[in-house]
């Protein structure tokens, strides 16, 4: 069986049968979805600890059921539409927004070898390309079409202020974002996110050593990508009612909501992935298998921790100077950060 | 007098100006305080008083709900019935209509009793005024306070509802607590 998205694991003659590849497809669609109300129940709780008090524990034990009481209750809500909003197009930009949150969560690698299922040999991500990365890059950017096109599709000024602010704060990260991982890139010589642990693997140096430049404006440039604190301008509660998604109510709300959750989780991944050395355990080699998975949650967990921690603290930037941030210091140290690496790959 | 611009000049203390590397590395630094504040707070814990299952004692002048006192000896109300406390009552919420002692029915220790006896506790505005104007002791305030309801006219408390002790006791602060 020949794959179109050749990796690594095609280069040793594996490929997966049709079946795995579709139980695959649902365990990850599943394993997304129910990281959403975990990652929204901890954030809660966490968001709670850094205020001096204790988050919801009133639904379920210590707040378990809050998640579900959350989304049940938006599901159960009224659909309602703005008079002049232009309906199909107001229909479709949460969905846009899903999908593309979605979408990145399989490109995760969550394991090294692959693993003995039942008999059954199961690389433990989605979908392993060669081109992994710029499918990440590619599915951020049309979750930006989801916030423009629900902003402007509902015709109100204030979700129309927070999709424009949205669309260039989101263009304008994205570069510095994208330039920050060259570095990691030409280290590695090749986009696939597997090959990138692999190489960090090999060297037994996470490249949040090598690469600490890169790594800070990769964070900073995340937040600002998945619209967390000090960049939620998009939203801006105190400022613009809801941003983008003022005249969102019920299940359409619920979509954004899960998407931005989504977005949460796959930037600790990703971050993991790049610059935490994925799966790899630090002074053991000798890791068994089994464990990769969780080692990938694990740091996951510590980056969603910490965006918490700063959404916890940080106030918002102001509009010029979230632009001026973004354009005149980390886009230039993110080229300036390409270039030493690409400097001192050539030197060496 | 001649204008003089040197004494109209106000000094202001204003923040370093912010740019340069030293402005970026002062607000990394001041970044890093900030989380290092909010951290502080979760190894503080929290501050909280889980309401319903956990409650703050009150303090002994605390002003809740009224009670009637009766004589511990003899058993008889303290109430005369004389209105003095709903003349005081700034909101009006008291209603005493009084009634002759009888030899066969004797109720309170004075010449009349309150034979209606009323607070309406959704008028009532917990100014201790009634407590002071009494002469006899017989009304002060409780340190009940979870009054809701679900209907107004359950708040109208009556002299029996008064006289019994609160159903719910609320937790009494100790002396010098």
């Amino acid at each position: 069986m020949t794959s179109v998205l050749a990796g690594p694991l095609s280069a040793i003659n594996y490929a997966e049968p049709w079946y795995v590849q579709i139980i695959k497809a649902l365990l990850i669609f599943a394993i997304g979805f129910s990281l959403v109300p975990l990652v929204l129940l901890y954030e809660r709780k966490l968001l709670g600890r850094f205020q001096g008090r204790p988050g919801p524990n009133r639904v379920g034990i210590y707040g378990s059921m809050q998640p579900l009481a959350d989304i049940g209750k938006l599901l159960f809500k009224e659909q309602f539409k703005p008079r002049g909003a232009i309906g199909w197009l107001f229909i479709a930009a949460p969905l846009i927004s899903m999908v593309a949150a979605l979408a990145t969560f399989p490109l995760i690698p969550f394991s090294g070898a692959p693993q003995e299922i039942l008999g059954t040999k199961v690389g433990l991500y989605g979908l392993d390309s060669d081109i992994g990365l710029l499918i990440f890059f590619a599915f951020s950017a049309i979750g930006s079409y989801g916030i423009l096109l629900g902003g402007w599709s509902s015709t109100s000024k204030y979700s129309f202020l927070g999709a424009m602010r949205g669309a260039a704060q989101l263009i304008s990260y994205e570069a510095a974002q994208g330039l920050a991982l060259l570095g990691v890139v030409m280290t590695t010589g090749s986009l696939s996110l597997s090959e990138i642990v692999d190489k960090q693997d090999h060297m037994g140096l996470w490249f949040l050593v090598p690469q600490i430049v890169g790594a800070f404006i990769f964070f900073v440039a995340t937040l600002a990508e998945i619209n967390r604190t000090p960049f939620d301008l998009l939203e801006a509660d105190s400022e613009l009612v809801g941003g983008f998604m003022t005249e969102y109510g019920g299940g359409r709300f619920a979509l954004y909501y899960v998407a931005e959750y989504v977005h949460l989780v796959v930037a600790g991944a990703m971050f993991s992935t790049l610059f935490l050395g994925g799966w790899n355990i630090p002074f053991w080699n000798g890791a068994p298998g089994f464990l990769d998975p969780f080692v990938v949650l694990a740091k996951t967990l510590v980056i969603v921790s910490i965006i918490i921690w700063i959404r916890a603290t940080l106030p918002r930037l102001r509009y010029d100077q979230l632009m001026s941030f973004g354009w005149k210091i980390l886009l230039p140290l993110a080229t300036l950060n390409a270039l030493v690496t690409a400097i001192v790959l050539v030197a060496l | 007098m001649t204008w003089n611009p040197d004494s109209d000049v106000v000094e202001v203390a204003r923040g370093p100006e912010p740019g340069g590397l030293g402005g970026a590395y002062r607000v990394f630094g001041e970044t890093l305080r900030g989380l290092k504040t909010s951290f502080m707070r979760v190894v503080e814990g929290t501050h909280t008083v889980e309401y319903p299952e956990e409650k703050i004692p009150v303090y002994p002048r605390w002003r809740g709900r009224h009670k009637l006192h009766k004589f511990e000896d003899t058993g008889l109300e303290k109430c005369v019935g004389c209105s003095l406390c709903a003349a005081a009552c700034p909101a009006d919420c008291i209603r005493v209509v009084a009634t002759e002692n009888t030899p066969e029915n004797r109720v309170s220790g004075g010449e009349r009793y309150a034979a209606v006896y009323e607070i309406n506790m959704s008028r009532c505005i917990f100014c201790g005024y009634c407590e002071i104007a009494c002469p006899f002791d017989a009304i002060t305030m409780g340190s009940d306070f979870e009054l809701a309801d679900y209907n107004r006219s359950d708040l109208i408390f009556t002299k029996e509802m008064l006289l019994a002790e609160p159903m719910v006791r609320t937790p009494l602060r100790a002396e010098g607590e």
